[in-house]
C-alpha cells in the first residue's frame, strides 16, 4: 500500500493551518512567579482582597507540591520562572458594544473563522472570546441577560456577581486539586463565567474561543458554568495558538455545577499548535476539568475533540453525588507525529442509581503516543450504579502507539460495570471492500475513520461536528500504511 | 520505602540477611539483596503495589526471625489430590522434605532435583538461568526471595520428551507452635519438543501468621508445552506473594490455570513472555473467596515478537468482606505484528461488603494486531435466577448453580481428567457451602 503512505507523507506534513501570529500590542507581567506576580496579576484585575487571598493561599500551596509523575507522556522539566503568567491585548479600555473592538483583534478572530461581528446577525451562538489571558468581547449578553442568564467574563462577574463566584469558585475543583490546578487557582488570569437560573432553557449555544498569542506565555483561564435547578446549557469551546518553535503552557481549570434536574453538555474541540512534524514546539495543555452533579436527576456530559496540543494531559470527569444522576464521556482523540495524549475520564458514582457512559476512540499516527486514562470508583452507597466504558483504538502507522489504563473500583455489589476496550488498524479488507466499489484509498480511510469516530462526532452541536470532522481529515486522511 | 514507620522492617531484614548463613550461591544472594536494599518494601503508593498493603501487614504480624521452624506433621494424605498418579514433591516450612516426597518419573524423562543439589551438579545450566527472566531488579519480592531462598526445586526435562506422570508440588506451612517466614524458589527448564505437566498447591496450618514469598521461572523453550496450575487453599493467617514468570519460544504452548480459594492475602504476580512466533498461551484464573481474604493477580503478557496469540480469562467471586484485585497487562512491542491478544476479567460481588479493583491495561506498539479487553462486575442475573426458582429450586442453590455455571468455564483448559474433575470438586463444595 505504498500509494497509502504517499498519502500518508502528504497530510501529515500538511502545515497548522492556524499557525499565524498577530501583533497586538500586549501588557505583560515580567516573567517569573512569585507571590508578587499573583499580587500583579490580582491588582491589574482590579481584584478584592477576598479572592487576592484565595489565590495567595492556592499559591503557597501549590509550592509545596509536586508536579505529577505518573502521566504515559515525556517532556523536559518546566521552567515555571520562564513564563509569562499574564499578557492581555493593550487596548482592552472598557467596551460598551463591539464596534470598539480592536480592529486587529476583530481580524484575529475572522481569520480564526469566529466573526464576533458577525455572530451579531447570526443567531445560534454567543461567543465570549479569549485572547491570550484575558476576555475580550462577549456577545449577545442583553439578549441573554433578558433571561437572567449570567454570561460574561470571570473577571466581570468578580466585580458584578460576586457572591455567586464565592459560593462557587473551586467547589468542585479545589485549589488544591492537583499541581495545575493550584498553579491555575494563583495566576489564572480571566475565564468565562456562565449562570442558567432556575427552570431556564438556555436558547442558544454559548462558546468561548481561546487563543494563545504572545510569545512566552501561558494561558491559565478558568471556566465555571453552574446550571441551577431545572436548567439546561450546552457549552462549546474552541482553541488554536499561533506556530512557535518553544513550548508553552496551557493549564486551565473547568468546573461544572449543576442542580437537581440541570443539565450542562460541555462540547471541546481542542486545536492547539501540536508541535512541527520533528516534534517541536507545541502546547502543553494540562486542564483539570471536573464536573459536579449535585442535585438528584442532574446531568454532565462531556464531548471532546482533540486534535491539537504537543502534550495534552487531561481527564474531563463526573462526580455524580445526586441521586440518578448521569455522567457521560465522548472522546476522540487524535494524535500524529509527535504528538502524546494522556486523556480519559474519571467518573465516580457516589449517589444511587447513578449512570455513566464513556465512549473513547483514539487514534494514533506516526511517531504519537496515546493513552486512555480513566476510573470509574463506585462508592458504598451507590446502589444500582451502572456504568459502560467502550475505548477503541486505532493504530496507523508502525511506530506509533495506543495505550489503555482504566481503573475500575466497585464498593457497591448491586453495581453493574461493563469496560471493553480493543485496537486495531484499519483492516485491508475493510479498504479492499472500498476499492472493489470504486472508492479511492484516500476516500475509504476517511470513510472509515469517520465512521469510527461517527458515535462522538453525533455528540457534536452541528456547526462543531463540521469543524471536527475537517479536523480529523486534516490530521489523518490517507494515513493507512 | 514502607508507608508507616511503626518500625523499620527493613533494618531487621537487613540484620537477619548479614547474620545468616547460606550453604550456596552467597555471591549471588548478595547481589540480589544489594537490589532489595536499594529499593526497600513496597508502599501503597506504589503504583504496583496500590491495593495492597503488604508493608503494613508484614510489620504488623512477623517478627523477622527467619530461623527455620519445625513442623511436627508427618503425613500429608489430605492435602494431595486424591488418584492423582504424580511425582510428589513436599516442602514443608521452606524447607524440602525428602520423606515426603516421591519421585516416580525415570532420570531420563525429567531430572528433579533440589536447588542446592542442582546448585553444585548443574552449576553450569543453573548460571544461565537462574534469576535471568525473573530478575530481582523486576520485583523487591523477587529481590527479597533471590537473596534468602530456603531451597527449591530444579526441573530439567530433555530435548524431544514427553514426561508421562505430571509433578505435583506441595507447599506446605505449619503454623502451629510459631510464626513461619518461609521462602522458596523453582527452576523448570522444559527443552525443545518436550511436554510438561505440573500441579502446585498450597496449604498451611495453624493460628500463626505465615508469610511464604514464593518465586518460580519456566523456561519453555522451542515447540514445547507446559500444563501448569496452581491451587491456593491456604486456611489461617497466611501472606503469600508469588512470582511467576514464563518464558516461552517459537511455536511453544502454554496452558495455566490459578485457583485462589483461601489465606489472608494473596498476591501473584504472572508473567509470561512471548519471545517467539507463533506461540500460542492461554491463561486462566478464578478466585473465589470470602471472609477477609485479599485476592491479589496481577498478570502481565509481553508480546516481544511476531505472529502470537494469548488469551486470558480471570474470573472472581467475591463473598463476606473480601476483596478481589486484578491488574492484566497485555504488552504488544514494536515489530510483534499479526499479535492477537485477548483477555477478559469478570467479577460478581456477592456481598455488600466486598469490593473489587479491577484495571485491564493495553500497551501497545505494534499497528497489525488484534487486542482486545473486556472487564465487568456485577451480581448474578434477574431473570436466571427467578427461571430456575420457578422451577422449585431453592434461593441458595439457584445462586449457587449460577455461580459454578459462571466459574466452572475457567476449568476448560485443564487436560488431566484426575485434577479437573478434582478442581471442580473443590469450586462446587465451596459455592455450596459459603454462599
Amino acid at each position: 500500500m505504498s500509494k497509502g503512505n504517499q498519502v500518508l507523507e502528504e497530510i501529515t506534513s500538511k502545515e497548522y493551518e492556524h499557525g499565524w501570529t498577530v501583533d497586538l500590542e500586549t501588557d505583560e507581567a515580567p516573567k517569573g512567579l512569585d507571590e508578587n506576580t499573583v499580587r500583579f496579576i490580582s491588582a491589574k484585575k482590579g481584584e478584592p482582597e477576598w479572592l487576592l487571598e484565595w489565590r495567595l493561599k492556592a499559591f503557597r500551596l501549590w509550592q509545596k507540591m509536586e508536579e505529577p509523575k505518573w502521566p504515559n507522556v515525556h517532556y523536559p522539566p518546566i521552567n515555571y520562572q520562564d513564563i509569562i503568567y499574564y499578557s492581555a491585548p493593550k487596548k482592552k479600555a472598557t467596551l460598551d458594544s463591539l464596534d470598539q473592538v480592536d480592529p486587529e483583534l476583530v481580524k484575529t478572530f475572522e481569520k480564526l473563522g469566529i466573526s464576533i461581528t458577525e455572530q451579531k446577525r447570526l443567531t445560534g451562538v454567543a461567543v465570549d472570546a479569549v485572547i491570550d489571558s484575558v476576555s475580550v468581547a462577549t456577545t449577545f449578553k442583553e439578549k441573554l441577560g433578558e433571561l437572567g442568564i449570567i454570561f460574561c467574563s470571570f473577571s466581570e462577574a468578580v466585580k458584578e456577581h460576586p457572591e455567586l463566584i464565592k459560593k462557587y469558585l473551586g467547589s468542585v475543583v479545589p485549589m488544591n486539586d492537583n499541581y495545575f490546578a493550584a498553579l491555575n487557582a494563583a495566576v489564572f488570569s480571566d475565564g468565562s463565567f456562565c449562570y442558567i437560573p432556575k427552570g431556564v432553557r438556555c436558547p442558544m449555544e454559548l462558546s468561548t474561543y481561546f487563543r494563545i498569542n504572545a510569545a512566552n506565555t501561558g494561558q491559565f483561564e478558568r471556566t465555571l458554568i453552574v446550571a441551577d435547578e431545572g436548567a439546561y446549557v450546552s457549552y462549546l469551546e474552541g482553541c488554536t495558538a499561533p506556530m512557535r518553535d518553544e513550548n508553552q503552557l496551557h493549564a486551565a481549570v473547568v468546573e461544572l455545577y449543576t442542580m437537581k434536574d440541570a443539565e450542562i453538555k460541555y462540547s471541546t474541540v481542542q486545536n492547539w499548535y501540536p508541535g512541527d512534524k520533528n516534534g517541536k514546539g507545541g502546547i502543553y495543555n494540562f486542564v483539570t476539568k471536573r464536573g459536579l452533579c449535585f442535585g438528584n436527576h442532574s446531568k454532565i456530559s462531556w464531548t471532546q475533540v482533540e486534535t491539537g496540543s504537543a502534550i495534552t494531559w487531561k481527564y474531563p470527569s463526573c462526580v455524580l453525588k445526586g441521586d440518578y444522576s448521569v455522567g457521560e464521556f465522548y472522546s476522540v482523540a487524535v494524535t500524529n507525529n509527535h504528538q502524546q495524549a494522556d486523556t480519559g475520564t474519571k467518573m465516580i458514582h457516589i449517589g444511587k442509581n447513578t449512570r455513566s457512559r464513556i465512549v473513547s476512540k483514539g487514534i494514533s499516527a506516526g511517531k504519537s503516543q496515546n493513552s486512555y486514562r480513566g476510573q470509574v470508583h463506585v462508592m458504598k452507597r451507590a446502589s444500582n450504579a451502572r456504568n459502560h466504558s467502550q475505548c477503541d483504538s486505532l493504530l496507523m502507522g508502525d511506530q506509533c502507539g495506543a495505550h489503555t489504563f482504566p481503573y475500575i473500583d466497585v464498593e457497591n455489589n448491586s453495581a453493574r460495570i461493563e469496560h471493553e476496550a480493543t485496537t486495531s488498524k484499519i483492516g485491508e479488507d475493510q479498504i479492499f471492500y472500498c476499492l472493489q466499489r470504486g472508492i479511492d484509498e484516500e476516500a475509504a480511510v476517511a470513510l472509515i475513520v469517520n465512521g469510527y469516530a461517527k458515535e462522538v462526532f453525533n455528540q457534536l452541536p452541528m456547526e462543531f461536528a463540521v469543524e471536527a470532522q475537517k479536523l480529523l481529515a486534516l490530521t489523518l486522511e490517507g494515513s493507512v500504511g | 520505602m514502607s508507608t508507616t514507620v511503626t518500625r523499620d522492617i527493613k533494618n531487621e531484614i537487613a540484620e537477619a540477611f548479614h547474620q545468616s548463613k547460606f550453604d550456596v550461591a552467597n555471591d549471588h544472594r548478595k547481589s540480589a539483596f544489594a537490589f532489595f536494599e536499594k529499593t526497600g518494601l513496597p508502599g501503597t503508593k506504589q503504583e504496583e503495589y496500590r491495593f495492597t498493603p503488604i508493608t503494613k501487614n508484614l510489620e504488623k504480624n512477623f517478627n523477622w526471625d527467619i530461623k527455620a521452624t519445625t513442623s511436627s506433621i508427618n503425613t500429608i494424605d489430605e492435602f494431595l489430590i486424591p488418584n492423582l498418579d504424580a511425582n510428589i514433591l513436599v516442602f514443608v516450612n521452606g524447607n524440602y522434605s525428602a520423606s515426603l516426597s516421591k519421585i516416580i518419573s525415570p532420570d531420563t524423562e525429567v531430572k528433579i532435583k533440589t536447588l542446592s543439589e542442582a546448585f553444585k551438579s548443574d552449576s553450569a545450566t543453573i548460571a544461565i538461568y537462574l534469576d535471568k527472566v525473573l530478575t530481582p531488579e523486576s520485583d523487591p519480592f523477587a529481590a527479597m526471595n533471590a537473596a534468602f531462598w530456603q531451597n527449591g526445586l530444579f526441573i530439567h526435562v530433555p530435548e524431544n520428551t514427553n514426561v508421562s506422570k505430571p509433578i505435583f508440588i506441595l507447599h506446605f506451612n505449619d503454623a502451629g507452635e510459631n510464626q513461619v517466614i518461609s521462602q522458596t524458589k523453582i527452576l523448570g527448564i522444559l527443552e525443545k519438543g518436550s511436554q510438561l505437566s505440573v500441579v502446585e498447591k498450597f496449604d498451611s496450618v495453624g493460628s500463626n501468621p505465615v508469610f511464604h514469598n514464593f518465586s518460580e521461572e519456566w523456561i519453555v523453550k522451542e515447540k514445547s508445552h507446559l500444563e501448569y496450575c496452581k491451587v491456593q487453599n491456604d486456611v489461617g493467617k497466611s501472606y503469600q506473594v508469588a512470582n511467576t514468570i514464563i518464558h516461552q519460544s517459537d511455536n511453544s504452548l502454554l496452558n495455566t490455570f490459578t485457583l485462589t480459594l483461601n489465606g489472608q492475602w494473596v498476591r501473584n504476580n504472572l508473567s509470561i513472555i512471548i519471545d517467539g512466533e507463533h506461540c500460542e498461551s492461554h491463561f486462566y484464573g478464578l478466585y473465589l473467596v470470602n471472609g477477609n481474604t485479599l485476592a491479589d493477580n496481577h498478570t502481565v503478557v509481553d508480546h516481544q515478537k511476531p505472529n502470537s496469540f494469548s488469551n486470558e480469562i480471570y474470573k472472581g467471586i467475591m463473598d463476606g468482606n473480601s476483596k478481589g484485585v486484578f491488574n492484566g497487562k497485555i504488552f504488544v512491542r514494536p515489530h510483534a505484528q499479526k499479535t492477537n491478544a485477548f483477555q477478559s476479567n469478570r467479577n460478581i460481588l456477592v456481598s455488600e461488603t466486598s469490593t473489587v479493583n479491577t484495571k485491564p491495561q493495553l500497551e501497545i506498539w505494534a499497528d497489525d494486531v488484534k487486542c482486545s479487553h473486556g472487564c465487568t462486575s456485577g451480581q448474578l442475573d434477574e431473570e436466571a435466577l427467578f427461571y430456575l426458582r420457578s422451577r422449585g429450586i431453592s434461593a441458595t442453590l439457584a445462586k449457587a448453580m449460577l455461580l459454578y455455571a459462571f466459574a466452572s468455564e475457567v476449568l476448560a483448559p485443564i487436560q488431566n481428567e484426575t485434577l479437573k474433575s478434582y478442581l471442580d470438586i473443590l469450586i462446587a463444595e465451596r459455592l455450596h457451602n459459603n454462599f
